[in-house]
């Protein structure tokens, strides 16, 4: 890639208790453009996220922003790097106390000396770019999923940040509101030239905004490319995940005992005792 | 023998790892108190901290009150059928304001604080961390424990104690009540005997420094409880049952080690 790399993870591990999540993962993620980050559920898509934004540290290896090591920043310096950056969570994560409006400015308000007027004026034109300014006095409570989601997607840009990951920004979404989401994150990319990191399992939607993808696997990454390099990679990890095989490298079975024996076996047992 | 004596090792070790669980909660609790309650609030945080006032205290006003009345009532009726067989029924006001400022107000308020006030502020930060919200506030570049977790424990520190004298005033107005309107004690006897024998720093003054003491652990323990929850609805609602359990467990315990070192001459 001869793109200038916003985001370098470098030989990063991580584990939780005895469980190891990813063994050494390199990526880089280059400026101003869409980079998705995919894997079956488990594979430590949204961990991942949480180390690029500092809220957990990784065991060995380092995380680059814009050229600061995340995880060697001081808090104050990692909470002024946090303002530069937006993160959509899966459940839109709305502060429920404040109406839609109220969310949308709580970034302004903790950040700038705006006047009430010119947080207005922000707060709306965020709304409107997610086509939710007459929502404004909602409450959380009164929203679908759906726009719960764009609303959280205007607050994460209300600072105007220069990356903004999203955590599986389509899950549990209908064909309409996932149609709105995908336009919004390109159109988002493209207006604003942020650079996007998207952590999906949703392989047609992602694929059809994602300009660079990496592919998690058994916490290591197993492929990368384009689109269309992806779609085109004969490995059977990257292929059963594509094409969503039910059966290959993943199992389909939880590991157990064969079947024979655990049936038969059982009535042997039964008929001895 | 052998495998006996095993079971007995692996029960001292059970034992040993919980002990470090327990002091392990405890450290991070008390790290969490620090870094919470300790700083200078801005000016939004004085608005933050009136807004938890009016949950944490104001919301707890009625029940406290109501629950004050009656017992003063009660305290009142009791006491006047056994004073009155000694013929010392004039003592009624110093009774019922002795047990009130000393004992009732501060112990009856604190469990009512817990379950009230308490209970709510675990379920609510417990569902803000299980909806992302405290997380997605961190990524927002603000900090949790000053935005959310202090206001709260300001607010607790400051309504029980109030609360506690509400408490103590509203049952001795329900002792007057029973007492001298409906039992026929001679009102002046009744004030005058609560004015002699109650002594404002040692009873008024041990009852709030008692209600201060309470205030802090049951907010506290309510905060942490929700703050350090399992993100999930039956963590939520574990941690809710924990709040009222040990928030009682600890007011009842502190009452005594307070009063023996306040009255009992310790």
């Amino acid at each position: 890639m001869t793109d200038v790399p916003f985001i370098e993870i470098e030989d990063v591990h991580f584990s939780r208790g005895s469980h190891e999540i990813f063994r050494g993962i390199n990526m880089v993620i280059p400026q101003g453009k869409v980079t998705a980050i995919m894997g079956p559920s488990g594979t430590g898509k949204t961990t991942l996220l949480k180390l690029i934004g500092g809220q957990l540290t990784p065991d060995r290896g380092r995380i680059i922003v814009d050229g600061q090591d995340v995880h060697r920043l001081s808090r104050k310096a990692l909470f002024t790097l946090r303002k530069r950056m937006g993160m959509l969570f899966q459940s839109g994560a709305l502060f429920s106390d404040l109406d839609v409006f109220e969310n949308v400015a709580f970034p302004l308000r903790v950040h700038t000396d705006l006047s009430d007027v010119m947080i207005r004026d922000l707060v709306l034109l965020k709304l409107e770019a997610v086509g939710l300014r007459g929502a404004r006095h909602l409450t959380p409570a009164e929203l679908s999923g759906g726009m719960a989601r764009r609303v959280a997607l205007a607050r994460a840009i209300a600072l105007d940040p220069e990356l903004i990951l999203y955590d599986e920004p389509f899950v549990g979404q209908d064909p309409i509101s996932m149609g709105v989401l995908v336009q919004l994150i390109k159109r988002l990319n493209q207006a604003l030239e942020l650079t996007s990191v998207v952590v999906s399992h949703d392989i047609k939607e992602t694929l059809s905004i994602a300009d660079y993808l990496y592919l998690l696997a058994d916490g290591q990454v197993v492929a990368e490319g384009t689109p269309h390099t992806l779609n085109a990679n004969q490995d059977p990890r990257v292929s059963q995940f594509v094409h969503g095989e039910p059966d290959g490298p993943v199992p389909f079975h939880y590991p157990a005992e064969t079947l024979y024996r655990d049936i038969l076996g059982q009535a042997t047992a039964t008929r001895a005792g | 023998m052998q495998s006996r004596f095993q079971q007995g090792v692996d029960q001292i070790a059970r034992l040993g790892r919980k002990g470090c669980d327990v002091m392990e909660a405890l450290g991070r609790a008390g790290l969490f108190l620090a870094q919470s309650a300790v700083g200078v609030p801005s000016r939004e945080g004085w608005y933050l901290w009136l807004r938890q006032m009016h949950f944490v205290g104001v919301l707890s006003l009625a029940i406290v009150l109501v629950s004050g009345l009656f017992i003063g009532m009660v305290l009142a009726l009791q006491g006047y059928t056994i004073l009155v067989d000694f013929g010392a029924e004039q003592a009624l006001g110093q009774m019922v304001a002795l047990s009130l400022l000393r004992e009732l107000a501060p112990v009856v308020a604190a469990l009512l604080f817990a379950g009230r006030a308490g209970s709510a502020l675990t379920a609510e930060i417990g569902l803000m961390k299980a909806t992302e919200q405290l997380t997605s506030m961190e990524m927002i570049g603000v900090d949790p424990l000053r935005r959310v977790i202090a206001p709260r424990l300001w607010a607790g520190f400051v309504a029980l104690p109030i609360l506690t004298v509400g408490f103590g005033v509203v049952g001795i107005w329900g002792g007057y009540l029973v007492g001298v309107e409906w039992l026929g004690v001679f009102e002046g006897s009744y004030w005058s005997n609560m004015q002699a024998s109650v002594s404002f720093v040692s009873d008024v003054g041990n009852g709030i420094i008692k209600s201060l003491v309470f205030a802090v652990v049951v907010t506290w323990i309510a905060v942490f409880q929700g703050y350090d929850l399992v993100p999930t609805s039956e963590g939520i609602s574990r941690a809710t049952t924990r709040t009222v359990v040990y928030s009682s467990l600890a007011v009842l315990g502190l009452d005594f080690v307070l009063t023996a070192v306040m009255f009992g001459g310790l």
